[in-house]
């Protein structure tokens, strides 16, 4: 089981809060710095490894950029969404961010509550309140990428792409 | 049983599935992998080893050409050094075959109706003009269609856009596009279907238009009927066979909604989100603005260059306002060249800039200062994204775009013109 501190954000959340376009050549540790610096300044500096983020509908609007490896960095064990982007959904499973959808998630936390998270049956639950919510099923397949760490280990083991990243 | 929509017959014909329907999970191959600069950018890439077909893929570098900087300059070169290892045929450097990927594609019709496309840029569902099932995937997703030739997709339910009717004089796809997230909203998880009585009339560019911008209401894919006047223009580019998906009569969607083209007037969406937030002009008319950005591959077509000269013929842009047009790609440049609107737009003030995706995403030529205002006909105005996130970014069509450069604050093109647009 999965449990964390939540924070909580609202609907249509886009990449570009957080991986804004001046920083999408500027490495990992830069643009994990930079996550919802237009909206929620100083936030990067409060947020725990660990920590949960609740969002509300259509969470992760917007671009292809690695935008969920930024949260992934950041630490944070699961993002729970009332409905997420496909394109971020693409990416949390390609980056190995956690990202379940979960009808009902945003009024069921208070920000500072916890969360726990089981995938034995993609169940959430608010251990301040007791309140249960069921979560949207992964195909297995996905859910594999997602808590190990993504689709790159898997291209090097079957020798498609070169071990380490920026050869060249 | 019930009959299958477009996307659902094209993720069985290349899943070898018989059928496919909302709830499963398709593993298809790939027809086509558009790669891009920003593949090759070196914090970004991932060094690649084999690929699966090299006729497969398209190389086009689009987000900072001609190279912006010594980071792009050096994906450029690395990105030229793949196309070589791998013998990529279709590659579009910096020249005259540069351009947005997703408008490069519409040019040179390498989007093939009912064929799997899949690029890492959000927009790529802009060939959903095109019959294809395109869409953006991740960066690592992309490898994997390079180097597997296949990729996944989570099959969604489809809305089905029913048109009819004609557009007003001064009314695009664009308004079209603001009134469908104004209306109904976020589309994440569905499919979007269009087709209808209208089709005919709704020329390929603005299709084009709707596709792309249908990556705005978070829709999965987003995908035209085929028509004559589809089939014939991808016959006039491209040799190779194809087969067009039609829907079954029969196909199961979540909705059918109806929308009158006739009916459609020009709208502005208010800055941060396009999702239920569009106004008529008039209601933001008056507001001061500093730059008019008139590009992208969901604007920056012959038809939009086109509408923006008209509107701007024999006017000049108001002191203080920076016009900024970039055409999708560099035929397009050359076809408007031919016609006479770049010409139309440089007497009035505008500087037109090389194709490049460049200040729809704060690349570069024309970004943002702090506490700025925009008016753009691009693919998005969420905060920050051209620029300083103190700027405000107003998002409506190249008419409304190219009438408030005029005016020096947003107007409707019908205003400026005194009417008689």
């Amino acid at each position: 089981m999965i449990s964390g501190t939540v924070w909580k954000f609202g609907d249509d959340i886009n990449t570009d809060l957080m991986l804004p376009g001046p920083l999408l050549f500027a490495g990992e540790e830069a643009q994990k710095r930079a996550v919802f610096s237009a909206n929620r300044p100083g936030w990067v500096d409060q947020v725990q490894v660990g920590d949960i983020i609740v969002g509300g509908l259509n969470f992760g609007m917007g671009s292809s950029r690695p935008a969920a490896r930024s949260l992934r960095n950041l630490g944070i064990a699961a993002l729970l969404a009332e409905s997420i982007n496909g394109l971020f959904f693409r990416n949390a499973v390609n980056f190995g961010l956690l990202a379940l959808e979960c009808p009902g998630i945003h009024a069921a936390f208070e920000e500072g509550q916890t969360a726990e998270v089981s995938l034995a049956d993609f169940t959430v639950r608010n251990r301040d309140t007791a309140a249960l919510l069921k979560a949207q099923p992964i195909p297995a397949m996905l859910l594999d990428l997602m808590i190990q760490g993504g689709l790159y280990p898997h291209l090097e083991r079957e020798g498609l792409i070169e071990p380490k990243a920026g050869r060249g | 049983m019930a009959g299958m929509t477009i996307v659902e017959k094209i993720f069985a014909r290349n899943s070898g599935e018989e059928r496919v329907q909302p709830g499963d999970f398709a593993v298809v191959d790939v027809d086509l992998a558009v790669m891009l600069d920003m593949s090759f950018l070196a914090t970004e890439r991932r060094h690649i080893l084999k690929v699966h077909a090299s006729d497969k893929i398209a190389v086009i570098f689009d987000h900072m050409v001609p190279a912006a900087d010594k980071r792009s300059a050096e994906a450029h070169a690395y990105g030229r050094d793949f196309v070589r290892r791998f013998g990529i045929r279709r590659f579009h450097d910096v020249g005259p075959e540069q351009g947005i990927s997703h408008a490069v594609v519409a040019d040179r019709a390498y989007a093939l109706p009912g064929t799997v496309l899949v690029c890492s840029d959000s927009h790529t569902c802009a060939s959903g003009a095109f019959n294809c099932a395109a869409r953006g995937i991740g960066a690592p997703d992309l490898l994997a269609a390079v180097t597997l030739g296949q990729t996944w997709f989570r099959v969604g339910e489809t809305i089905r856009y029913d048109l009819s009717g004609r557009l007003q004089q001064g009314v695009s796809a664009k308004d079209v596009f603001l009134y469908l997230a104004g209306a109904w909203g976020h589309h994440t998880n569905q499919n979007v279907e269009f087709g209808g009585p209208a089709l005919p009339g709704l020329g390929i560019d603005a299709r084009r238009t709707l596709a792309a911008m249908s990556a705005e209401l978070s829709a999965e894919f987003a995908t035209f009927e085929p028509d004559d006047r589809l089939i014939d223009y991808v016959r006039e580019r491209n040799l190779a066979p194809f087969t067009p998906q039609y829907p079954d009569e029969d196909a199961q969607y979540a909705e059918r909604r109806a929308v009158n083209l006739d009916e459609i007037q020009p709208l502005v969406a208010l800055p941060d989100s396009v999702i239920r937030n569009s106004v008529p002009v008039d209601e933001v008319a008056g507001e001061p603005i500093q730059q008019a950005f008139i590009g992208s591959c969901a604007n920056g077509t012959l038809e939009d260059l086109a509408e923006a000269a008209r509107v701007v013929k024999g006017r000049k842009i108001a002191p203080g306002v920076r016009f900024l047009v970039t055409p999708a790609t560099q035929a397009v440049f050359s076809a408007a060249l031919r016609w006479g609107y770049i010409a139309t737009l440089m007497e009035a003030g505008a500087v037109v800039t090389p194709a490049t995706c460049g200040a729809c995403f704060g690349g570069h030529m024309g970004v943002l200062g702090p506490g700025e205002t925009c008016i753009t006909a691009s693919t998005r105005n969420f905060k920050g994204r051209m620029g300083d996130p103190s700027a405000k970014i107003y998002m409506a069509s190249p008419a409304t775009v190219a009438a408030s450069a005029i005016a020096g604050h947003i107007a409707s093109a019908d205003e400026t013109a005194g009417g008689a647009a």
